[in-house]
């Protein structure tokens, strides 16, 4: 019987090494980072031996650079660490709120907005708020690095659209121009320790004017994947954010919610939810775009 | 009896001897024992909720390398005597909910007993499962036990009610008619779990004579070895059980699941065997409490004089007969001193797990539903809910609607402490709604023995049988402390197997502080006994001429003898030249447990576009008779608290349609998280129990009854209409805010 394997890369080329040789031999390979999600995994239904290929001993993993133009926040970085960073902190309030949701402030020293994604699933906080922030997924692989957009990331329940070969290196964002906002609220029945019964990510963009410029909207745990939701974002759009504006990008959340039924909530519950919290995350993204008008962030 | 500022020792706040050893994760928990050459136990479990077992073949398992033993139900004694405790611990002829054991691997490791479960081949026949206790009662249900007739009566068709218990006073039929107001609430509470953080646990060994040794997790090591000798056929005298410390019992460790399995692998295998729970197991096979559905009905005069109370009670009891509607019924009107009444209860069973104790056993659930109908009846009525219940209140000398006249009681205390309590006179902030309910248990006395055993250096050390799930080693200490007239710190307590120390029933019921502590101090009040023989000997007077004050022996006033007061250290160095050893005993069969009430209220803030409620505060008020610990009483009062307040808001076992939980884990089954609660606000109303040297009444499990209505209550304050259903979840909110908007 084949037993448990660990592979502890220090570089890209020898983590994508191990990968593909696991890949040419058809032994099963995981890629591990902070293991929040997967040590409980393993723990519980999924008892399959692999080789875990440990990718946070890896440089590009573990870097934060903050540009003019872009950011970029490694894969493997740990929750606490992108919530100390006073910086990033201010640029994505929203994107550091969805990772300061997943577990309880000792997980927050291992789990990563990298896993979170590369986890899949449906109710992840992470993901509506880095589609939201325009998020696009740095994927390294025996050919080089490719990108995508976070929101065509993310394939069905618990699949996304790495290769046997690859893996996620990091997330890269456009640096907010001045005037912008983000927010990550999600509906849970506890306070804490909990997972998403609906999520809401939103990004905006104002004017001198308090006129909405631009938009992202992302919902989540109300459809197989996190959903990008444009009819949202065109509610919000030309607007001040205003109360009619809301609602309508609120209603649009909800119309494009496809939730199922089960033990956390019915889909007319979740459906209505979803709409709640767009309203409530783009009313926060609003007023956070109003503080940093004509600003530098 | 001395009063309260008397006490030396008594109602202060030490830090528990348990205490250190818990916090670094030094103290032993049922899992943490391990033996050379132990084997690892599993448990293969019914994928059905229902379904006759035709045929259990393990030898497929057996013949897997690293696998020493196999059981199932044929293994055990089976016949018209086995109890259904021994079938619950493993299925027989049926298997009775999704979870039931049905047969049990021992082996090398846990990985390899795990695939090995997988090469035990059961044959099935599934039945269809009955789920809920209205379908349960409802004419030509499927059967869960179809030799079963309710209270036992075989003239009549078998039936899911085991039983059906009635409790009447004077002619309810015209106290409504005499009422100008009468109100109901129908209801239904969901299943709930103790959630302890421990699951079960025990490592068990046999020698070839048939001895057999068990170390577990539990609340009762004494009824762990009688259950497990009834199991196994076995007499009393040939089980040891050594218990380890617990991580939460709350009524749940009061059973048995694993023990005798774990011996029976051990007798089969030659090993010592170890078997621990998971999460998942716990939710699925051991025994939460009922779920229920509850009417209320009571009716009053414009002034509030309540005229007649009437109540119907159905619990499930799960697989076997033995919901707790008994409790349910004697504790529903408890509060109230009344001339109309009439109760009515049922024990129903269904295909889900065999319901244990939970905390004040089936009085939550019951007093949910009077405690919202009296809620109602305030507000019929434009009173003070405060006042209602003081008009209406049980007091010292009321008959109790379960028969006993009680004796000192503190409700009346507890409610004029509410309507002085600065959380209740200050005004509720806007949109949010303000609940009260009062709460009720009896405790329980039962057997205890104790020792005192004076060391030499005279320290004492004090052997007892009960395991310390809230402090209680902290009580001992402190009432042999305050008998003795030492230092809380002179004083040690232990807790014995049931091989070192004498008979103790189960940590339950309450009765720990009050019966074992009953039997610690008469076994200290033994020490000084012997003492003073002791000093009297000394010092060649009679022993009628000593006294004992302060942790010493000394002369009666007048009797003239030139000498030091002798303390419990000078006779202690010499007790091997005075007689010996000095070691103090007591055994009891404690008498007169004092009822402890309590009222609780809460302001609660309803986010009515999610359903979500958030309690933004929590007080309650109890009658502890004395504290003996006051920072443990208020500890249980807090910990009960949001144990109902959990269950009131979100815990419930959510079933699909085959009886399959689907929500058997901490994720799903969500007991509160410490950023739900506000900070529990506590008061100790301290009225003696006249029947215990310092006046101890049971604290633990009031706590819980009352938070379920307050908070019920208190919705409906800020709702403006009442969810007579728990939880009181936002899905289940949000869906009664809409139909409202709709009506």
């Amino acid at each position: 019987m084949e037993g448990y394997a660990y592979a502890r890369p220090t570089s890209v080329a020898e983590a994508i090494g191990v990968l593909q040789s696991d890949a040419a031999s058809g032994r099963r390979s995981q890629l591990l980072a902070g293991g929040t999600d997967v040590l409980v995994q393993m723990r519980s239904n999924d008892r399959e031996p692999r080789t875990l290929v440990d990718v946070k001993h890896i440089a590009e993993t573990n870097r934060v650079d903050i540009g003019d133009e872009e950011v970029f926040i490694g894969a493997a970085v740990p929750s606490a660490v992108l919530n100390e960073n006073a910086q990033l902190k201010a640029l994505f309030p929203g994107l550091l709120e969805s990772a300061d949701l997943i577990g309880s402030t000792q997980i927050q020293g291992r789990a990563s907005i990298g896993g979170n994604l590369c986890n899949s699933s449906p109710a992840g906080d992470t993901i509506p708020a880095i589609i939201a922030d325009g998020g696009i997924c740095v994927i390294a692989g025996p050919d080089g690095s490719r990108e995508m957009p976070c929101e065509e990331f993310v394939t069905g329940v618990g699949q996304n659209a790495l290769g046997a070969a690859e893996f996620l290196l990091g997330l890269k964002f456009k640096t907010p121009a001045s005037g912008s906002g983000d927010a990550y609220l999600r509906f849970i029945p506890r306070t804490e320790m909990d997972i998403a019964v609906a999520g809401a990510g939103v990004a905006l963009t104002l004017d001198g004017g308090g006129t909405c410029t631009a938009a992202r909207v992302s919902i989540g745990a109300v459809a197989p994947t996190a959903l990008l939701v444009p009819e949202a974002a065109e509610a919000l759009i030309g607007t001040q954010v205003d109360a009619a504006a809301l609602a309508a990008a609120g209603a649009a959340c909800s119309a494009a919610a496809s939730p199922i039924a089960d033990k956390r909530g019915t889909v007319a519950y979740r459906r209505k939810v979803v709409g709640v919290l767009c309203r409530r995350a783009s009313a926060i993204a609003r007023d956070r775009a109003l503080n940093n008008i004509g600003g530098s962030q | 009896m001395a009063e309260a500022h008397d006490y030396k020792a008594i109602g202060t706040r030490p830090v528990r001897p348990d205490g250190v050893d818990k916090v670094t994760g030094r103290a032993n928990f049922g899992a943490d024992l391990n033996l050379p050459n132990m084997l690892h136990g599993k448990m293969l479990r019914s994928p059905h909720a229902h379904a006759r077992i035709k045929r259990v073949d393990v030898s497929q398992a057996l013949a897997m390398d690293g696998v020493y033993a196999a059981c199932a139900g044929g293994d055990f004694p089976t016949n018209e005597r086995t109890t259904d405790l021994a079938k619950n611990c493993m299925a027989r002829d049926k298997a009775l909910y999704h979870g039931h054991a049905v047969a049990a691997v021992a082996a090398r490791t846990p990985y390899i007993a795990e695939r090995a479960l997988d090469l035990i081949e059961v044959e099935y026949e599934p039945l269809a499962p009955v789920l809920d206790v209205d379908e349960a009662m409802a004419d030509g249900a499927i059967l869960v036990n179809e030799n079963l007739h309710t209270n036992g009566d075989a003239s009549k068709p078998a039936s899911n009610v085991a039983a059906i218990v009635k409790f009447e006073r004077g002619d309810v039929e015209q106290g409504f008619a005499e009422a100008d107001v009468v109100v109901e609430v129908d209801c239904r509470v969901p299943t709930a779990h103790q959630g302890y953080i421990e699951p079960h646990a025990c490592t068990a060994t046999i020698n070839e004579e048939g001895e057999a040794t068990v170390w577990c997790c539990t609340q009762g090591h004494f009824d762990v070895r009688s259950l497990t000798a009834n199991v196994l056929g076995k007499s009393v005298g040939e089980i040891k059980v050594i218990p380890s410390e617990i991580g939460g019992g709350f009524g749940g460790k009061t059973i048995i699941y694993l023990e005798p399995i774990a011996v029976k692998l051990s007798e089969m295998s030659g090993r010592p065997v170890k078997m621990v729970m998971t999460r998942e197991e716990v939710f699925r096979a051991t025994g939460p409490t009922s779920a229920t559905h509850c009417r209320a009905k009571v009716g009053a005069k414009r002034d509030g004089k309540i005229t007649a109370a009437s109540a119907w009670l159905a619990y499930e009891a799960g697989a076997f007969a033995g919901a707790p509607v008994g409790p349910g019924c004697m504790s529903i009107l408890a509060p109230y001193d009344l001339e109309h009444f009439s109760i009515e209860g049922h024990d129903v069973l269904v295909n889900k797990p065999k319901v244990a104790a939970y905390r004040a056993p089936g009085a939550p659930q019951a007093m949910h539903a009077m405690e919202s109908a009296i809620d109602d009846l305030a507000r019929e009525l434009g009173m003070d809910p405060i006042d209602l219940r003081l008009k209406n209140s049980a007091d010292e000398g009321t008959q109790a609607p379960y028969g006993p006249v009680f004796p000192a009681i503190g409700f009346r205390k507890c409610l004029e402490a509410t309507k002085a309590h600065p959380n209740y006179t200050k005004p509720k902030a806007e949109g949010t709604g303000r609940g009260v309910a009062a709460g009720f248990w009896f405790n329980i006395g039962m057997q205890s023995s104790a020792e005192a055993r004076l060391s030499e250096d005279g320290t004492v050390t004090v052997v007892e049988g009960n395991p310390d799930i809230g402090g209680s080693r902290a009580s001992m200490c402190l009432m042999a402390a305050e008998t003795l007239g030492v230092p809380y710190d002179r004083v040690r307590t232990h807790v014995g197997d049931t091989e070192s120390t004498g008979f103790c029933n189960v940590t339950g019921g309450s009765r720990t502080t009050f019966a074992t502590g009953l039997a610690v101090v008469q076994a200290c009040e033994d020490i000084i006994a012997q003492c003073k023989q002791r000093a009297a000997a000394t010092w060649d007077i009679d022993v009628e001429q000593v006294d004992w004050a302060d942790g010493q022996a000394i002369p009666k006033p007048g009797v003239n003898v030139d000498a030091n007061p002798l303390s419990l250290r000078d006779i202690a160095k010499n007790a091997g030249r005075t007689g010996g050893p000095i070691l103090g005993r007591a055994s009891v069969n404690a008498q007169g447990a004092g009822a402890s009430f309590s009222v609780n209220f809460a302001d609660v803030k309803v986010d009515r576009e999610t359903g979500k409620i958030d309690v933004l505060s929590f007080t309650g008020i109890q009658d502890a008779g004395t504290a003996i610990h006051p920072a443990y009483v208020e500890g249980q009062m807090q910990g009960g608290a949001v144990q109902g307040l959990g269950w009131a808001l979100n815990e419930e076992y959510i079933y699909d349609e085959n009886g399959v939980m689907e929500n058997a884990g901490f994720l799903d089954y969500r007991v509160p998280v410490a950023s739900d609660m506000p900070m529990i606000d506590t008061q100790i109303i301290e009225v003696p129990n006249p029947s215990h040297p310092y006046g101890v009444r049971g604290v633990g499990e009031t706590p819980i009854v009352a938070p379920l209505a307050a908070t019920s209550n208190a919705a409906r304050d800020a709702l403006g209409f009442r969810i007579a259903d728990l939880p009181l979840s936002p899905p289940r909110v949000l869906e009664a805010i809409d139909n409202q908007a709709d009506a």
